[in-house]
């Protein structure tokens, strides 16, 4: 499992990554992207919705399925990666640089529900 | 147990994602599903299909008895070698399964039906043997596997892999077939491309696709299958059609064959009388995501339902098959727009004409 020791994981499949100004940076694990096979659209992230933590915050389609991803914490949506409209695919290619999200959390600092690589490793079993 | 084709060790041993299909473990994808599609657009690829079923029919009645048992009339095939598409009906008119039947010889012939509903095709026709005290045998063929290989390059390849097939079959028609020993080559194929359906003896199975993997063609799974299919606007059974929906209601009304008025085959009167109240037609969506089956489809005539949707990889966006309301006798005319509900928004969609993709070809913008 390719799982970077620097990143923190939600159980549900998203990755983040916290950033030195203090937000934080959502994609989806190599695991998820595998799971679903070729993604063709991500989408209906709302920059600037106050979302609660484990509330929906988008969707990613494959040809085959749509999951939706998560936020890892509460907090305020701040951007979205527009460069997955035209090019889907770069999830499929590398999965911990196509982030999706940016998030402003409410209480910053505070991963505590989050799993290191080793928790999420554990989780999938 | 999951059920396994003669090809599962070959696919296994050569990284395929396996997925159960009806009961059979099955390739989904041996790596990227829309690469094995492209492959297939624009040179060739190849599917292991011997999970469906070759059930061969013979005997004196074989005829007659097909000529009761299917909505197709198999008196079109005037000569061996020749094979139509047909769905075999129930007495409400409703779709037990749709085949293709080939006639190999007077009085011998081979229908294929889906795998995950070959047990109760079996027993249907069977019955229909029996009721109708037919003299005709149904000789299942689980000892052949079947290889589909479709593509603009496909019988080539087939003809490079195999050149003792080139005489026989270079000349071969759409729906023609060609007996070559104790295999069966089909021009025939659900992707939309040119290409072969081979039934060959179950042993001969993982050499023969050894050798056409040599000659450049790329193993396929069920993802790539069902997303060439659906460009091509070809049917799935238990998606677009079952027991309980008419072919007239699914864009099957040039399978029913009505021309012999003495021919009372079984679903023909449930089908002329009644006048079919929906139509199965094609969307392309205007909006960015993904159409999926079983979505509410809202027109001004009513509601439909999404049957089949996907992500097209030829054309870049989605596109479905929908059963919507008819407009008093009138389908859903092509060009209007209708709304999609797509997790609870509704979302544009625009009736086009089937099929959306043919020989590599996009036939819709």
């Amino acid at each position: 499992m390719n799982l970077p020791a620097e990143l923190k994981y939600a159980k549900t499949h998203e990755w983040v990554r916290s950033e030195s100004d203090g937000t934080l940076t959502v994609g989806i694990t190599d695991t998820a992207q595998e799971m679903l096979g070729d993604i063709v659209f991500v989408g209906d992230v709302k920059v600037g919705a106050k979302l609660a933590a484990g509330e929906t915050a988008g969707v990613v389609e494959s040809v085959k399925a749509a999951s939706d991803i998560y936020a890892p914490v509460s907090g305020e949506v701040l951007a979205f990666n527009d460069s997955l409209d035209d090019a889907p695919q770069q999830i499929n290619e590398k999965p911990y640089e196509a982030w999706i999200f940016k998030l402003k959390p409410a209480k910053p600092g505070d991963l505590a529900g989050l799993l290191d690589a080793a928790g999420y490793a554990a989780a999938q079993e | 147990m999951p059920l396994r084709t003669p090809l599962f060790d070959t696919h296994s041993s050569s990284g395929a994602k396996l997925v159960d299909f009806g009961g059979w473990e099955m390739p989904l994808h041996y790596g990227s599903q829309v690469d094995e599609h492209h492959q297939v657009r624009k040179a060739a690829g190849m599917f292991d299909v011997s999970h469906m079923l070759g059930v061969d029919i013979t005997g004196p009645d074989a005829l007659a008895y097909l000529r009761t048992l299917l909505a197709n009339d198999v008196a079109k095939l005037d000569a061996p070698g020749r094979a139509l598409y047909s769905c075999m009906l129930n007495e409400r008119g409703g779709v037990v399964d749709d085949l293709i039947v080939t006639l190999l010889a007077p009085q011998r012939f081979r229908v294929v039906v889906n795998a995950s509903t070959a047990d109760k095709d079996l027993a249907w026709m069977n019955a229909r043997i029996a009721a109708a005290g037919a003299n005709a045998q149904l000789l299942p063929r689980r000892d052949l596997a079947m290889i589909a290989i479709q593509g603009p390059a496909a019988r080539a390849a087939v003809w490079s892999a195999w050149p003792e097939s080139l005489p026989a079959t270079e000349n071969l028609k759409p729906f023609h077939a060609a007996e070559i020993g104790e295999r069966l080559v089909s021009r025939t194929g659900y992707t939309g491309e040119d290409g072969f359906e081979i039934a060959l003896p179950a042993g001969d199975a993982a050499a023969f696709w050894k050798a056409l993997r040599a000659a450049g063609v790329a193993p396929c799974g069920l993802g790539a299958r069902d997303t060439l299919r659906l460009e091509a606007a070809m049917n799935l059974y238990g998606n677009d059609m079952d027991e309980s929906t008419s072919p007239l209601e699914s864009g099957l009304a040039w399978t029913v064959d009505l021309k012999d008025a003495a021919r009372d085959f079984i679903g023909r009167r449930a089908l002329t009388a009644n006048t079919p109240k929906r139509a199965l037609v094609g969307l392309r969506f205007l909006d960015r995501g993904v159409l999926r089956a079983h979505m509410k489809v809202v027109t001004p005539a009513g509601d439909g339902e999404i049957t089949s949707g996907t992500f097209s990889p030829t054309l870049g966006f989605s596109i479905a098959l929908a059963r919507l309301p008819r407009v008093g006798d009138a389908d859903p005319r092509p060009g209007s727009d209708v709304e999609v509900d797509v997790r609870g928004k509704l979302l544009p969609a625009r009736i086009v004409k089937a099929p959306f993709v043919r020989h590599g070809k996009a036939l819709i913008s």
